[in-house]
């Protein structure tokens, strides 16, 4: 039971991180290499704010994932859009934010060091309740909390809104939703606000749930980011939530029943797994939008 | 400057019927680390080395012997420390050499100072092997993980009874694997049944599934091998899982860094450590009212360092000879000197021996257990 939780919890971390990143792989069919590197940024900007300027983390996370939210305007901006011409605009792009992420690390390496930083003690209140033979503390009741809200927020965002339905006709065909009055240059800086939005939210909550951020956080997330959306099918938002969630528990159960040598290993083997047997992931449709 | 040389000689050898009668100078060569990671120890030692030479001329135990510390900067490397020594062995022609800080540059420097035969006491390396390996002038003051753990182990069972372990180990790191092993056959020897073993590597954060699975077994304690960063993470996280029992860790722990960083959750672990601080044996007390005089706060570093002095002292005490030869021939006798770690003796492999002590951080502070 208590493994379930510890499971929910990072799992809830890992589907914020990779619906960011399924998000704008959707509308752009790019992957975006700086998304870590946000994260990690939103993170510290998160602990600068409650840290240096004292406020209180229910008014520095809405900021810290605005600031993510900008930088991946930013990001578009400087990354994306010059290339977008181009035909091999997805290589050049992919590889214009693995230099973006590059500059972004740097940038915190050289404001705040190599060494992990931490956020000051009772950030958020310690409690600690018990249910079903469970132990959970406020902090992860808070941060899955936060994380349900965020996607329920999302899908209403993407299937009410007029915003949510060009996003998808942009996903669908970028020149289609041109033709009919699409504005997608905008479209595309909103999906990248959004996903930037949603990958610093994960940011900061996973630096609040461990209190250990420094520079290179994000490398390890990105790989299981990676393997989430390629499970829950490329592009798909529904995917990469269950895949997230699937991912938390697996590694929980691997650690604890296998020890910790083989978490990697069989989370890596089952993605291996899905790819053969299914190649479009769990919830995919990539193969079938060709046509 | 040909004539300058002359002239100097000159001058040396007029001197010399004065210097004879007088005191013979024996020098002794100190490589600490002053800058680098490692420039936190090496302030502590410096501070050590430099009280115990002035406080063992002022006694005048060495009759016509004084003694005279030369300090450089090892830099916390290899290639600084390798330079160092060759100053010592070559140009300053030391007695014996203290140091270097860390275990990673004295697997460097010692082979030159064991090729030289000059002896060399590390009053900071803990690594078990591959330090007093190098040969027979390398010895040691500080205790290495082999000989802390097993002594902090007992010295906690006596105190809280425990008869089942939950282990975790981090299992990517020379360091944190080496202390694992000490553990685990310590546990083994005291006959203390371990319920669970649980891994995990450097870059991890996340070890509430570990803890997890360890704290199902309902251990009486658990007992961590991790390098500080990951100790803090472990700790927090097992006190929000909601144990409450003693945490017993192994050398990784020994640093206020993990106090900082773990805060609250970290009151209740236990630290093995070469320096009873609170000892009322007369050696320590005589030492900390020293330092107390000179207005240092000394840590265990700056403590094995004054004792490295202490040991090449009473070395060319016994043998009464001031050379490098006669600090070896000293060291061959030395049994039992009373220093602030407690009775102090080499063994037979030249580590050190003497009884460690357990630290138990309490409000915020590490306390010895008593």
């Amino acid at each position: 039971m208590q493994q379930a939780v510890n499971g929910l919890f990072l799992g809830s971390i890992y589907a914020l991180f990779a619906l960011g990143y399924t998000l704008v792989f959707g509308v752009l069919d790019i992957l975006n290499l700086a998304h870590a590197a946000v994260f990690m940024l939103a993170s510290f900007v998160a602990l600068f704010l409650v840290g240096r300027s004292g406020l209180h983390i229910l008014v520095a996370f809405p900021l810290a994932v605005l600031f993510a939210g900008l930088l991946g305007v930013v990001l578009e901006r400087v990354a994306f859009r010059p290339l977008r011409a181009r035909a091999d605009s997805n290589i050049s792009g992919l590889i214009s934010s693995i230099a973006m992420a590059t500059v972004f690390e740097a940038l915190a390496l050289w404001i705040w060091g190599p060494n992990v930083s931490r956020f000051p003690f009772g950030t958020i209140p310690e409690r600690q309740f018990q249910v079903a033979g469970a132990v959970i503390s406020r902090l992860q009741l808070t941060i899955v909390a936060v994380a349900v809200a965020i996607f329920l927020l999302l899908t209403w965002l993407v299937t009410r809104t007029r915003l949510g339905r060009e996003v998808r006709a942009v996903a669908e065909s970028p020149r289609a939703a041109r033709i009919l009055g699409v504005d997608v240059d905008r479209v595309i800086a909103w999906s990248f606000f959004i996903s930037s939005a949603l990958g610093g939210a994960a940011g900061v909550l996973f630096g609040l749930a461990f209190n250990a951020i420094q520079p290179d956080m994000g490398r390890g997330v990105e790989l299981k980011g990676l393997a989430v959306i390629i499970l829950g099918g490329m592009g798909s938002m529904p995917g990469a939530v269950v895949a997230g969630f699937a991912l938390g528990l697996t590694e929980v159960f691997v650690v604890a029943h296998l020890g910790a040598s083989w978490r990697d290993a069989i989370s890596f083997a089952g993605l291996f797994l899905i790819l053969v047997l299914r190649p479009r992931g769990l919830f995919g449709a990539a193969a079938l939008r060709e046509a | 400057m040909r004539i300058a040389r002359w002239a100097s000689l000159l001058v040396a050898v007029a001197l010399l019927p004065g210097l004879a009668r007088a005191e013979t100078v024996v020098k002794i060569g100190a490589a600490l680390s002053m800058t680098g990671p490692a420039a936190a120890y090496g302030a502590q030692q410096k501070a050590g080395i430099l009280a115990a030479v002035e406080q063992i001329n002022k006694s005048g135990t060495l009759k016509g012997v004084k003694l005279e510390a030369v300090v450089e900067d090892d830099g916390s490397t290899k290639e600084q420390g390798i330079a160092v020594f060759q100053r010592f062995i070559n140009k300053d022609k030391v007695a014996a050499i203290i140091g270097p800080t860390l275990s990673n540059t004295a697997y460097a420097t010692n082979p030159l100072a064991q090729a030289a035969g000059v002896p060399v006491v590390a009053v900071s390396n803990t690594a078990p092997k591959g330090i007093t390996d190098i040969g027979e002038w390398i010895w040691r003051v500080s205790l290495t993980e082999a000989q802390v753990i097993p002594g902090a182990l007992k010295a906690a069972q006596q105190k809280l009874g425990f008869k089942s372990a939950g282990v975790l180990y981090g299992n990517d790191d020379a360091f944190t694997q080496g202390g694992y092993a000490v553990m685990k056959s310590a546990l083994e020897a005291m006959g203390v049944k371990t319920v669970g073993t649980q891994t995990f590597a450097k870059p991890d954060r996340d070890y509430n599934a570990q803890l997890t699975q360890l704290l199902a077994q309902k251990p009486d304690i658990l007992v961590v091998s991790a390098l500080v960063e990951n100790a803090s993470g472990i700790v927090a996280q097992a006190r929000q899982l909601g144990y409450q029992g003693p945490i017993l860790g192994g050398n990784g722990f020994n640093s206020p860094k993990l106090i900082e960083n773990a805060g609250k959750a970290a009151e209740g672990v236990l630290v093995g450590t070469a320096w009873n601080k609170v000892s009322g044996e007369k050696g320590n007390q005589d030492y900390l009212a020293l330092m107390k005089a000179k207005g240092h706060e000394p840590d265990q570093f700056c403590t094995q360092a004054y004792v490295g002095v202490e040991v090449i002292a009473e070395a060319i005490r016994l043998s009464g000879k001031g050379t490098r030869e006669g600090v070896k021939a000293g060291f061959l006798k030395l049994k039992g000197l009373v220093t602030p770690l407690g009775k102090f003796s080499f063994q037979q492999n030249r580590d050190g021996d003497h009884a460690p002590a357990v630290q138990v951080v309490k409000d915020g502070k590490f306390q010895i257990m008593q």
